[in-house]
Order: C-alpha cells, then sequence, then structure tokens
C-alpha cells in the first residue's frame, strides 16, 4: 500500500462549529483506485469530512494534500478534478436533466459538451426524458443524475455522499458495478453509506463516530479487529429465544438473520453462559461461528447510538 | 484565470431558471407599466377644470373680454368674481380655490399707453402637480384672451414684448416640482426596485435551495458567477426603461431634449450598479425573506432621500449626505439634465463618476464577501 501513489493524504483535520468540535484530528490515506467507505451513525463527521476534503469547508487545524494539491491552499485545482456527490440534492430542480448536466459540463471547461452529456444520458437510460425538469423525477432517479452530474467531467476521485439513499436494489447493484468498473481504471473513491451490504463492497472502512475514527482497516480485517465471537441460535419459537437472549450479559449483538438469530460478544465465556438460556426451548440450538463484517457493523453502530448532540462518550 | 466559457454557462442557466420564473418575469415588466398607469391616471399631470378666483380691480372692455376668454378656457373655472380687496387671498389659503387672477388698477389704460401692467397668476402649488399645468397655460391663455384686443391696438404696441406682464406666483411651494419631473423620476425608482429586488436573491436562493453546495464544487470563480448572474437581468433593465420612455415620449408628451447617447450611458452604468447592489445584498441575506427586508432598507431611502419625493436641495445636511450615496440620486439628476434641459455627456459627468464609484464599491464588496466555501 505504501509504494501506491495517495490520492488523499490529511492529517488532523479537525472542524469546530462554535465550541463544538464535529470532526477531531482526522487521518485519512487513500491509495489511488481504492474504494474508501465512511461508517458511522447520524451526526458522526462523514459529510464535514468530506466537505473538508474537496476544499468545501475550511479546517480549522490540519493539514494534506488531496490528488497532490494542497487541501487549504488550491482547493480550486482540487475542485476541478474531483466529483462530490452532495448528500442533499443539489441539482437545479428547475432546469431541465439535460440542462443540469450541461451546465456542470461547462463548469469544468469540458471540450466536447454535447457528446459527453448525451452519453452520460444514454448510460442512465434518460435520453427520452432529457427535457424533463430534474425536480419531478422520483427520488432514486433524482440520486442517479447527481451520480451522472458528478462524473460527467471524469473526475480522478469520486466523493459520494450516501449516493445510494432511496436507489431500488438493481441500481445500486448497478452502482456499484460502475464503481468497481472505475476504480479499476484507477479512479478513487470515497463514499459514505448507512447499508451494510454496501460496506462489504468497500475496500477499506473508516468507522466514525463522534468525529474520531474509532476503526480504520481493510474490510475484511475489521471482524478480527472488533474481537466478536459469535453463536447462531436456532429455536422453533424464534421469538422467546430472543426475549431471553436480550440484554442477557455478555451479549452484545443480537441479530435475526431469517430463521436463525446471531448473537456476538467479545468475552466468549459470558456469552456461552448466556446461550445457555435457550436450553429447554422445543428445537433449541446454538452454535459457535466467526462473526463477518455485518456482526461487526451492527456492533459498532450500537456502541455508539445518535451522535446528535455531538457530546462525545 | 477567467472563463468566459464558464460565466456563459451561468449566464444561460440564470436565463433558463428566468424564463421558467413566469411570475417573477411578469411582475417584472408589469410595475413598470402599473407605475406609469397609476401615476397617469391617479395623479393628472395636466389636470383642468381648476376653481379659480378672478379678481378685477378694474372695469372696461379689455377686463371683460379678458375675463370672456378666461371663461373659454378648459385650464380654469371660474367660481368667484373677488370684488373686495384681500378676498381671492383668502379663498386661495382656505383652499377653495386653486387658481387667483388679479387684474390690477388701471390696467386699461396702462395696457393702452403702452406700460405693461402687471397681471397677478397665483397658484395653490401645494399640489404642483396639480397646478404645473395651469402655470404653463397662463401666458397663452393670456395672449389669447387679449388676441382681439391686440390686433386693434395702435400698431407701435404690436409686436413683442406683449403690453403686458404675466407675473405667476406658486404660492407655498416655491420650488414647485412639476410632473416633467415626475415621470423620468419613475424611471429610476422602478429601475432602483426591481432590478436589486431580483438580484437580491441570486446566491440567497442557491444557499435556501442546497445548490449552492454543487455549484461550490465545481472550479468556478466568484466573478464569473457574479457576472454570470447579474448580466441576464441587464435585458429586464433595458426593457423597463424603454417602457418608460416609451410612456413619457408618447402618454406624457414629455419632451426630450438631451443627447440620447449620454442618456443610454447613465442608464447602463444605473442598471449596472442596481444589479451589483442587488448582488451584494444577497451575498448578505442568509434568506429570502431577509434579502428582500434589505431591499425595501435600500428602497425606503431611494425614494424619500433621492430627491424624487422632495427637492434634493431643501433636505437637511445629513439627509443629502445619504442621498448622495444613493445611486437613484445621481440618476435621477442626470435623467432631468439630459431629458428635459437638454444635457450632453459632459453636463452629467458629475453625477456619472460617483455612479461610477458607487458601482466599483459595490463589486468589490460584493466579490470580497462572497464565500467560497460552506462555512
Ligand atoms: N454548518 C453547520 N453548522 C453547525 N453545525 C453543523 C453544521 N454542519 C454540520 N454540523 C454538525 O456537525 C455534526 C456532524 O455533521 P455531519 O453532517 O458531518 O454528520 P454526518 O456524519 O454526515 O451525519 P449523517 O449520517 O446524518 O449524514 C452534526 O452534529 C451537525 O449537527
Ligand atoms: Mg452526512
Amino acid at each position: 500500500m505504501a509504494d501506491r501513489e495517495l490520492v488523499i493524504d490529511v492529517r488532523g483535520l479537525t472542524k469546530r462549529f462554535g465550541d463544538k468540535t464535529v470532526v477531531d484530528h482526522f487521518d485519512l490515506a487513500a491509495p489511488r483506485g481504492l474504494i474508501y467507505g465512511f461508517l458511522g451513525p447520524n451526526g458522526s463527521g462523514k459529510t464535514t469530512t468530506i466537505r473538508m476534503v474537496c476544499g468545501l469547508l475550511r479546517p480549522d487545524a490540519g493539514s494534506g494534500t488531496c490528488l497532490g494539491y494542497d487541501v487549504l491552499a488550491e482547493s480550486r485545482k482540487i475542485k476541478a478534478r474531483v466529483g462530490y456527490m452532495t448528500q442533499r440534492f443539489s441539482l437545479y430542480e428547475d432546469l431541465s436533466i439535460r440542462e443540469n448536466l450541461e451546465f456542470f459540463v461547462r463548469l469544468y471547461g469540458m471540450d466536447r459538451g454535447r457528446r459527453r452529456v448525451d452519453a452520460a444520458l444514454a448510460e442512465l437510460g434518460l435520453s427520452g426524458r432529457a427535457k424533463q425538469l430534474a425536480g419531478r423525477l422520483s427520488g432514486g432517479w433524482k440520486q442517479r443524475l447527481a451520480l451522472a452530474a458528478c462524473m460527467i467531467h471524469e473526475p480522478e476521485l469520486l466523493l459520494l455522499d450516501e449516493p445510494t439513499a432511496g436507489v431500488d436494489p438493481k441500481a445500486r447493484r448497478d452502482f456499484w458495478d460502475a464503481i468497481r468498473q472505475y476504480a479499476a481504471q484507477g479512479v478513487t473513491t470515497l463514499v459514505s453509506t448507512h447499508y451494510m451490504d454496501e460496506a462489504v463492497q468497500c475496500d477499506r472502512i473508516a468507522y466514525i463516530a463522534y468525529g474520531k475514527k474509532l476503526i480504520d482497516a481493510p474490510s475484511r480485517d475489521i471482524p478480527s479487529q472488533v474481537g466478536l465471537k459469535g453463536f447462531k441460535v436456532h429455536a422453533d419459537d424464534l421469538d422467546e429465544a430472543e426475549r431471553r437472549l436480550k440484554g442477557a450479559p455478555g451479549v452484545e449483538v443480537l441479530a435475526r438473520f431469517g430463521v436463525v438469530i446471531h448473537v456476538c460478544g467479545r468475552d466468549v465465556r459470558a456469552l456461552a453462559r448466556a446461550v445457555e438460556r435457550i436450553r429447554g426451548l422445543e428445537g433449541g440450538r446454538a452454535d459457535r461461528f466467526e462473526p463477518g463484517l455485518e456482526e461487526a457493523f451492527i456492533f459498532l453502530m450500537s456502541e455508539v447510538a445518535d451522535n446528535f448532540n455531538g457530546a462525545g462518550p | 484565470m477567467i472563463s468566459l466559457s464558464r460565466i456563459l454557462a451561468v449566464f444561460a442557466k440564470e436565463l433558463v431558471q428566468m424564463r421558467r420564473d413566469r411570475l417573477t418575469f411578469a411582475i417584472m415588466i408589469m410595475v413598470p407599466i402599473m407605475q406609469l398607469a397609476l401615476f397617469g391616471f391617479a395623479i393628472d399631470t395636466d389636470p383642468r377644470h381648476l376653481p379659480t378666483a378672478v379678481e378685477l380691480k378694474d372695469d372696461g372692455p379689455l377686463t371683460r373680454s379678458f375675463l370672456a376668454s378666461l371663461r373659454q378656457s378648459a385650464y380654469v373655472d371660474i367660481v368667484t368674481i373677488a370684488r373686495r380687496e384681500g378676498e381671492g387671498e383668502r379663498l386661495l389659503r382656505a383652499g377653495k380655490i386653486s387658481f387667483l387672477i388679479v387684474v390690477p388698477e388701471n390696467f386699461e389704460r396702462d395696457f393702452v399707453r403702452g406700460a405693461r401692467p402687471e397681471i397677478l397668476f397665483a397658484a395653490d402649488a401645494t399640489d404642483p402637480v396639480a397646478s404645473s399645468g395651469a402655470i404653463a397655460a397662463a401666458r397663452e391663455i393670456a395672449a389669447r384672451a387679449f388676441a382681439p384686443e391686440l390686433d386693434r391696438l395702435p400698431t407701435r404696441l404690436r409686436g413683442a414684448p406683449a403690453p403686458f406682464e404675466i407675473i405667476v406666483h406658486r404660492r407655498y411651494n416655491p420650488a414647485g416640482v412639476t410632473a416633467f419631473n415626475i415621470v423620468p423620476g419613475l424611471l429610476g425608482v422602478i429601475l432602483t426596485m426591481t432590478l436589486i429586488m431580483i438580484t437580491s436573491i441570486a446566491l440567497t436562493r442557491e444557499n435556501e435551495r442546497g445548490t449552492i453546495e454543487a455549484l461550490l464544487s465545481t472550479p468556478v470563480l466568484p466573478v464569473e458567477v457574479m457576472i454570470g448572474k447579474t448580466t441576464p437581468y441587464i435585458l429586464v433593465g433595458v426593457i423597463q426603461t424603454a417602457i418608460v420612455l416609451g410612456a413619457a415620449a408618447h402618454v406624457f408628451r414629455i419632451p426630450f431634449e438631451g443627447a440620447p447617447g449620454a442618456f443610454a450611458l447613465a442608464a447602463a452604468l444605473f442598471i449596472f450598479t442596481n444589479l451589483m447592489l442587488g448582488y451584494m445584498i444577497s451575498t448578505v441575506a442568509k434568506t429570502q425573506m431577509q434579502a428582500m427586508q434589505m431591499t425595501f432598507f435600500v428602497f425606503l431611502p431611494s425614494i424619500l432621500l433621492s430627491g424624487f419625493m422632495f427637492p434634493f436641495a431643501a433636505m437637511p445636511g445629513w439627509a443629502q449626505a445619504i442621498g448622495q450615496c444613493l445611486p437613484i440620486t445621481h440618476f435621477l439628476r442626470i435623467v432631468r439634465e439630459v431629458m428635459l434641459k437638454g444635457a450632453g455627456l459632459a453636463d452629467i459627468t458629475g453625477d456619472l463618476v460617483p455612479l461610477a464609484v458607487i458601482f466599483a464599491v459595490l463589486a468589490v464588496a460584493a466579490l470580497t464577501r462572497f464565500r467560497r466555501t460552506l462555512d
């Protein structure tokens, strides 16, 4: 990893709003072509961090480079080569789909603008509706248009803030296929998400809470970093099994997957004692298993609930 | 490096948005028409049939024929023939009449002798708009009244000057703002009101709708946004100017005496300045509501302290100082100078320069205020 060129290389990024520190000494290093996932509860500072990386917010402290340019002094050069998709729809609702794309193509000073717009429309499958006002699109289509708009200038770095919120599963799969394809071509992606099935698609994951990075590791290493042990619990009456396990000492993750309950915790002995509680239930059975990414994320998410108040743990 | 293509991109986008927002566009065009109509109908700039008293201190064929032709004049309606000294003045002060015409003693004798006796036309000028038409017509009324008499005069008295003198007193408002002043002034008021209002939401709207985030994530420069966002409204300003000038010429019959080139230059500069003032507001206001409030904050002094409502020279020093900082003050002077007094470019530089200074200050202020970030 170290021998690969770093597209994002920032250290100590800090942002305060008033007396509240929203992002706290954040380090981030992303080599070319990496898909970097940002996870964290609401209000944990994901959007704020992304905005600082692309020069939309001025950090109160910290320094570094993005695409080789100084994040503090050269934000215009960074902006020219970054595609930023905002969390909230920020295209012009009173412009048509085509007009929106044309506007951004021209602001980025791209040549053959018309052909690019036509190509983007075709890829989106919106060629027939190019004249429709963007504000009239459904939520999922707005997301897809916004994504197309932020890619229209062929950026080297994609900053995607919850890009698939409200997008249907088929489109979500297409979207991730596209991201993988771009990554293979050397486009780096920083993507924030609340979806587990998207998190597993990332090469590397940063888990953020209260503006601090709690975990930063390749996604396959996350389960071992969290250190969860687990049991798969079967029972004829799953509801009763769940009631008995809930709140038991040692149980830190309790999640139903179809007809099994995954029960996980970091203390394997306490966990084993807790699982004893299902003894005697009709069809009751518990098998050891190695928890994966999903359980790790559920654990992380439950550990730091909502960050809205930002007071910190 | 400023890019023309990016400016054009912002320009085209604004143009499309302006076209889609039909209501706002319609209001921009309707405002001048509505204001002109209001001033055209509610305030008759050429009022007739003003209640008039005539005080006759002489009696003779000449006076009688003068009286007869006054009765025929459309401007005045004679309600009283005052016989007693001071009666006419009392009526005028009481507001019973708006016009008093006094024929002096020994008028006929002096007329024939060529001693040029004075006929007094005293007008109640508290409503200057109302009386100005009649005042302007006073000389003609008299000339027409005495025309038959003049033909019978001995030849030595014929030709200019007329064998009598007309004295006009504008009572209660000697400055006498006239209708000619109001319509050109309206041009300034309309441009100020609509152009500031429309550009004051230029950035505010982007902020409120969240589109500023996408806009700022592109490499567009503040100056490109500023030029691209204001220039579409130059067109609106030009249309409004054309409407007012058209109405001034054809409805209100106001002459255009001066140099059209000088006028066009001043109007263009004034339009730019107003757009810049509005844009400056939009860099400050956080919501469209705030932008509107700030627009009215500028608009009120523009009406009250610019010389549009009250004569500028009659205002106290502090009010004049504020007025000097308002673009409309200078524009009003320019318009009146050019339209009514036939001024050329050289005559109006004294007001063009302050206008240009205000423009430059606003442009610099707006560019410094513009945030490249969301902080
Ligand atoms: N402009 C601002 N002024 C003041 N506080 C802000 C501002 N923007 C964000 N915050 C605060 O900063 C914190 C982090 O916000 P941020 O939007 O970065 O969170 P997030 O991780 O993106 O959350 P979400 O998952 O809900 O999108 C929140 O507590 C938020 O209230
Ligand atoms: Mg966010």
